[in-house]
């Protein structure tokens, strides 16, 4: 088991957003986070790392133990060390170039020297297919673009593990395909992922497992295949059904 | 216009114009690069929320903010002597204009730093650098590019401020316009003249301004 989380709790004013959470996430796994929204899916992968404090929780790490509400910053930064995060928002540096982006944590956060991170950075955003725009700044790209390039951000400190917080939520609907198939590609390459996503092509067809959440507790985790085709709770049957109600409406809406 | 006042203006715009390079504008860059280190220090530690030096710091804002500039500057340079305090004419000007300004533009500053994103924070913090290496790198120079307007318009507010440095006696640009009035008596011709000078530096104050701000745009400009 590469990373498990065991009992994650956390309140907002007096509000139980996550109630006792579970994952368990092997090598190369991509997880599909599904949820109705104020489920607590983000609050989760926040907590994760430490963007949010747990009141209660515990994160096994490629072996090693950290209590997410009390570690320490040395702690902190060690998980942060092998995890990379995608924002819903992308958060690129706005200051920054989009090669700058890339290098700012290796070369700042890491020491290393410049012209080895800007390698890695080139390396990465020809990943993501962004090498042409190295000097633009975010402000001059489209929210497809910057995704792209906080992705190879994430990538550049190859991390173990990538967290997506609905990287695609904010974007307009025919930029979505350009973020989906770079996610789709770091999958295919082995990568480990966990996606809180509302893209149910993406949960069906490139994860391997799902976590289904509703008002903060998991109601259902397990293969994707399994959990589509066959889903055991009812909230879960409620949940595919609504999404795919929504998508023919949406349908008759587009062809109407 | 007669010819003795024209020679008064002629030989006097020499004068103005050197105490206005050689005390005005080094007066307002002394000041002003104290009131800028104040003012980020002050708003640092408002935006960290540093718990005691945070009281303190609304308190010199409060006490600055609420009390004239004219009155901050005789209590420093009149009323300090009586309890042992005795400073150079021009040393008090820069204090006192710097601690005023800084009060000011500490609210500029602390603006700025809040309209930063959070998630620029947190993108830092995923990539791995501290608190230290985040606002050094990302935070900082965002919020100074969206507080360089206001500490530009900060920076020609002090310059005609310096003005109220003559009445503590340093001998600067009106100062001086005061002084060659004594002896003439042409104060409309004398003081206007002062004024234009004045003007002739805000002017190019100004000009500096908008440069720099185009410049600071090349990343946060509109969509190319």
């Amino acid at each position: 088991m590469m990373l498990e989380a065991k009992n994650v709790h956390k309140r907002f004013d007096g509000q139980d957003v996550l109630k006792g959470i579970d994952l368990q996430v092997e090598k190369g796994d991509v997880v599909a986070i599904l949820g109705p929204s104020g489920s607590g899916k983000t609050t989760f992968l926040r907590c994760l790392n430490f963007l949010e404090r747990a009141d209660r929780g515990e994160l096994v790490f490629d072996g090693e133990r950290f209590d997410l509400h009390a570690a320490n910053h040395a702690d902190i930064a060690r998980v942060r060390k092998k995890t990379a995060f995608v924002f819903q928002n992308y958060n690129l540096f706005l200051n920054k170039t989009v090669l700058q982006n890339v290098t700012l944590g290796l070369t700042v956060a890491g020491k290393m020297k410049k012209t080895e991170a800007n390698e890695i950075a080139f390396a990465a955003l020809r990943r993501v297919g962004m090498e042409n725009k190295l000097d633009s700044y975010p402000s001059q790209l489209s929210g497809g673009q910057q995704q792209r390039v906080a992705i190879a951000r994430g990538l550049a400190s190859s991390p173990e593990i990538i967290y997506f917080d609905e990287p695609t939520s904010a974007l307009d609907p025919e930029l979505i395909g350009e973020v989906l198939a770079v996610m789709r590609q770091l999958a295919e390459d082995g990568m480990t992922m966990l996606v809180v996503t509302h893209e149910m092509d993406f949960a069906r067809n490139v994860s391997n497992k799902v976590l289904f959440m509703a008002d903060g507790s998991v109601v259902e985790s397990g293969p994707s295949k399994a959990f589509f085709e066959n889903p055991q709770a009812a909230r879960s049957r409620d949940f595919i059904r609504s999404i795919l109600e929504a998508r023919q409406y949406d349908l008759s809406v587009t062809f109407a | 216009m007669d010819e003795r006042l024209w020679n008064i203006l002629v030989d006097s715009f020499p004068q103005l114009l050197g105490y206005g390079v050689r005390v005005t504008i080094p007066l307002t860059l002394i000041s002003f690069a104290l009131a800028l280190v104040i003012a980020v220090i002050v708003a640092l530690i408002q935006y960290a929320d540093v718990k005691v030096l945070r009281q303190i710091c609304r308190f010199y804002i409060w006490i600055v903010r609420g009390t004239p500039l004219l009155v901050q500057l005789y209590i420093v340079f009149f009323g300090l002597p009586s309890v042992g305090v005795v400073l150079d004419a021009f040393l008090a000007a820069v204090l006192v204009l710097g601690f005023n300004e800084g009060a000011y533009m500490a609210e500029t500053v602390r603006g700025a730093l809040e309209s930063v994103s959070r998630g620029q924070m947190e993108a830092g913090y995923c990539v791995g650098m501290n608190y230290l290496q985040i606002m050094t790198h990302v935070v900082l120079p965002q919020a100074f590019r969206t507080a360089f307007p206001a500490l530009g318009n900060s920076m020609i507010g002090m310059l005609k401020e310096t003005s109220m440095a003559a009445t503590i006696t340093v001998m600067e640009m009106f100062r001086q316009a005061q002084v060659i009035n004594g002896r003439v008596y042409e104060s409309l011709a004398l003081y206007g003249e002062v004024a234009l000078i004045y003007l002739l530096f805000c002017t190019v104050l100004t000009w500096l301004q908008r440069l720099g701000e185009k410049r600071l745009s090349a990343y946060g400009g509109k969509k190319a």
